[in-house]
């Protein structure tokens, strides 16, 4: 068991540091930071001091070897463009991209089991194949385009939601939530639904078909045998069995989700961490996009990694494998 | 009841009214720019947004008017006590948000340190050689040499509290290389007319009005909240759904569905930011079919392709109207501009064509064209026009549009054989700019944006008297005639100068600056 873990701890350092490298090397292609840094009328001189006083001019692999050895000590510079320490403004971020993606996935789970259970009970159903269409569109639409619609009709047109920003925060320690105020929990919704609403689909689908299947399976049958009930069967039973996958999926999902919360962000001005990594992109603020990426692929390692143990605690083929 | 203890009622209720009436925020300017302010310290940028809002709570010695003209502000008047010692006397009762009185001591600290080693501004501020205080409300600013323009490189330079900084340790700009955070990234202590009241990075940053304000107030606001809003689209539903009362900048394309709306309208008025085309004048191009010879160096060459380019056309179809065409490099609020001079003769392939014929090139040849894609107001569309008007004269314009912070890369680098530029000449405001930065030979502190490396020693002479002529109308003339050089041969191809779009509630007047900072202190909530 140790040495299982400590195996995959290995791959997974292996990982980060392979996408911090990836990240290193892609910021040659963005452009010179030194140009949005000092004015337009700055002479040449002074945009080559200030390029060698940032190592700018040190060949990548230097660069890489300084981040590495910051990046372990918690330790990302301060950015270009707000002249703030990294890992602080990170800090600042995290909990409204957090929330976001937890009133996302909770929206989805809410909204998409329910939905997937009786698209499966009720398969030749009209609501049910009109669920499928509609969820085949929540697939393939762009999240922006949803995004906006959700803007024109609850904002502009009907004047409920807000449509930028988290409304009033309250600090808690150092985390702000807008979970205790109203503004706070009407401004979630939009960006929420948004989010989650590919996830909807999917998870619809996922129990949906998942579903299908272990009705049609062996034990469902003796189930029916024994003559329970259909509520029984289905809830008692099926479901149960159902959610297995469902929940290693979602919880794979949530890692994407943190990703792809810089499009939602950008859309509604949520200031969290993927509008951070976007504004850093535009001014070519390095030390801000090499924390983000790497932050990203820790939170997808740390789930993998999850993942992984639990599975090792659950199925006993990898202990004898191992 | 007495007759004091009513008065002394009346006056509680009234009061209590008052306050009730600024709590309900009746005057409160909610507005939203599509990026967030970079920083509080004004020392430590040179983002022009960041700049314009910073104004709203530090001030400089001297600030522009609404007509751009200078004025004074911390400073009562100045004098020029020997060619290179400029003496001011200081504003006399001024108080810092904090209450600290406003001192020679505090315009030492703050002019040294803009104008320190380690300062991103200090280019802002190029002649200073040092600051000495005078008595408690005069200062001299030693120069390194005369400077006709140093009043508007001032009008940039924020003016912060000793005592605060010290406290604080700020006494140094805000500086990333040094990899630790400064107080006044975050916090502010100006003398302006409204005081930060809380920020929140990308979500909001709020500003009270400064009841103390030693000018005369002519705006009636009494909070502004400001949020940075990316997405063009959220920006205007923001506006359209009440949520805020001024937006900047208002796309374009969208200009007309503001207008169409209840309870909104756009602001548009000619800006001072210049669209030109530079060129490469080296011995070869980057990115062509010709290898021996550079055809850019040809005055022909570069007029045929300036005469093919139908800016009527671009300004109906793609800047909606709104733009203003330019036969110089600069707006006409700026000195040293000449109505007489800018004069557009209209698009003229034919004539592109004989210009080409007679320079050698009648079969054309093919050019690298770079362009940002979202620096400037439509910039990618423009240069898309503009290769397909070339290609009806025979040149082939390899078009290349890229981010911003890529595009300037390659062209400040040098790698690029027509690239467009935007200048807006800020912050000294004067054809200077033009002259110093984009057409003098590089080399020597000059020509740090003129990578494709245009000489002409006639404009360098010119460029060295104005830089250090005292004389006002002289200097004029000779920036005119510099400016008469350049359009002349060709130097640089201008295009426009894009319009500045605002939009605003009804009922809210801002009025509008063609240096697109949006001066608040004069805007009025009906």
């Amino acid at each position: 068991m140790i040495a299982y873990v400590l195996r995959r701890l290995m791959q997974s350092v292996l990982v980060m540091l392979a996408v911090a490298l990836i990240a290193f090397s892609m910021f040659r292609f963005i452009g010179d930071p030194v140009n949005s840094m000092l004015p337009e009328n700055a002479s040449v001189e002074d945009r080559q001091v200030l390029r060698e006083q940032l190592g700018l001019d040190q060949p990548v692999t230097t660069q890489f070897a300084k981040f590495v050895t910051g990046a372990v000590q918690g330790e990302f510079g301060v950015s270009y463009r707000n002249k703030r320490a990294v890992s602080e403004m990170i800090a600042e971020r995290l909990p409204a991209t957090l929330e976001l993606v937890l009133a996302a996935a909770v929206f989805a789970l809410l909204l998409g089991v329910p939905m997937g259970i009786y698209a499966a009970l009720h398969p030749k159903g009209f609501l049910a194949n009109t669920l499928n269409v509609a969820s085949l569109i929540g697939i393939s639409v762009p999240t922006f385009v949803t995004g906006i619609l959700l803007i024109l009709i609850f904002s502009v047109w009907l004047n409920w939601l807000p449509s930028f920003g988290r409304g009033q925060t309250v600090d808690i320690g150092w985390w702000s939530t807008g979970f205790l105020t109203v503004s706070g929990l009407k401004s979630l919704i939009l960006p929420a639904v948004m989010l989650g609403l590919f996830q909807v689909t999917l998870i619809m689908r996922l129990v949906r078909a998942e579903m299908m299947e272990v009705l049609r399976s062996d034990f469902v049958r003796f189930a029916r045998a024994r003559g329970l009930s259909n509520r029984a069967v289905h809830f008692g039973h099926a479901l149960g069995n159902t959610l297995m996958p469902v929940i290693t999926i979602v919880g794979l999902q949530l890692g994407s989700m943190i990703a792809f919360a810089i499009i939602t962000e950008t859309v509604f001005q949520w200031p969290g961490m993927g509008l951070l990594f976007i504004q850093a992109v535009s001014f070519a603020d390095i030390p801000v996009m090499s924390a983000y990426l790497v932050l990203v692929a820790l939170v997808f390692v740390a789930i993998n990694m999850i993942v992984d143990l639990l599975y090792f605690a659950i199925d006993p083929r990898l202990s004898v494998r191992a | 009841m007495t007759l004091t203890t009513r008065l002394k009622t009346g006056i509680a209720i009234g009061a209590l009214t008052t306050l009730l009436a600024g709590a309900a925020g009746a005057n409160t300017l909610r507005m939203a720019d599509s990026s967030d302010i970079a920083a509080m310290d004004p020392h430590s940028m040179t983002e022009s947004n960041t700049i314009g809002f910073l104004n709203h709570v530090y001030e400089g010695l001297v600030r522009y008017n609404q007509d751009l003209e200078v004025e004074p502000a911390l400073a009562t008047s100045w004098e020029f006590v020997e060619p290179t010692r400029l003496r001011f006397s200081l504003r006399e009762g001024v108080t810092f948000h904090n209450g600290n009185p406003f001192t020679a001591d505090d315009v030492v600290a703050s002019l040294e340190r803009a104008a320190h080693e380690s300062s991103p501004v200090k280019s802002n501020i190029p002649s200073m050689a040092s600051v000495e205080k005078v008595d408690d409300l005069t200062v001299d600013l030693i120069l390194t040499g005369p400077d006709p323009i140093v009043l508007n490189y001032l009008t940039n330079i924020h003016i912060l509290d000793r005592e605060w900084m010290e406290e604080n340790d700020a006494l140094l700009p805000a500086d990333m290389r040094g990899g630790r955070e400064n107080y006044a990234v975050a916090n502010s202590n100006g003398t302006g007319p409204f005081i930060l009241e809380s920020r929140q990075p990308d979500a909001s940053t709020v500003l009270t009005v400064n009841e103390d304000w030693w000018d005369e107030p002519q705006h009636n606001l009494t909070r502004i909240e400001f949020s940075p809003i990316g997405s063009d689209a959220t920006r205007i539903a923001a506006l359209l759904s009440g949520e805020l009362d001024f937006i900047m900048p208002a796309p374009l394309q969208d200009i007309d569905r503001i207008n169409r709306s209840d309870g909104a309208k756009a602001i548009i008025a000619p800006a001072l930011r210049t669209i030109m085309l530079g060129m490469n004048q080296t011995e070869k191009l980057h990115n062509s079919n010709l290898t021996d010879a550079n055809p850019l160096q040809d005055r022909r060459v570069r007029e045929a392709l300036w005469r093919a380019i139908d800016m009527e056309l671009i300004r109906k179809k793609i800047m909606r109207d709104m733009s203003r065409n330019s036969a110089l490099l600069v707006a006409p609020p700026v000195p040293g501009y000449d109505a007489a001079l800018d004069v557009l003769p209209p698009a003229d392939a034919e004539k592109a064509k004989a210009l080409l014929a007679e320079a050698g090139y009648g079969d054309g040849f093919e050019v690298g064209l770079d362009c940002p894609n979202s620096r400037y107001v439509n910039d990618e569309e423009i240069c898309q026009a503009i290769t397909s008007m070339w290609s009806r004269i025979g040149v082939k314009a390899n078009l290349s549009s890229q981010t911003p912070s890529k595009h300037f890369e390659k062209v400040l680098g040098g790698g690029s054989d027509v690239y467009m530029v935007g200048w807006a000449t800020l912050p000294m405001l004067d054809t200077y700019s033009v002259l110093s930065a984009l057409l003098h030979t590089p080399g020597e502190r000059m020509g740090a944006w003129n990578p494709g490396r245009y000489s002409n020693a006639e404009l360098d002479a010119l460029t060295a008297k104005v830089a250090v002529e005292l004389d006002t109308d002289k200097r004029t003339a000779m920036m005119t005639e510099a400016l008469k050089i350049a359009r002349d041969d060709v130097a640089i191809i201008p295009l426009h100068q894009q319009p500045l779009a605002w939009a605003v509630r009804d009922g809210v007047n801002i009025p509008a600056a063609a240096d697109n900072k949006p001066r608040l202190w004069y805007a009025t909530i009906d």
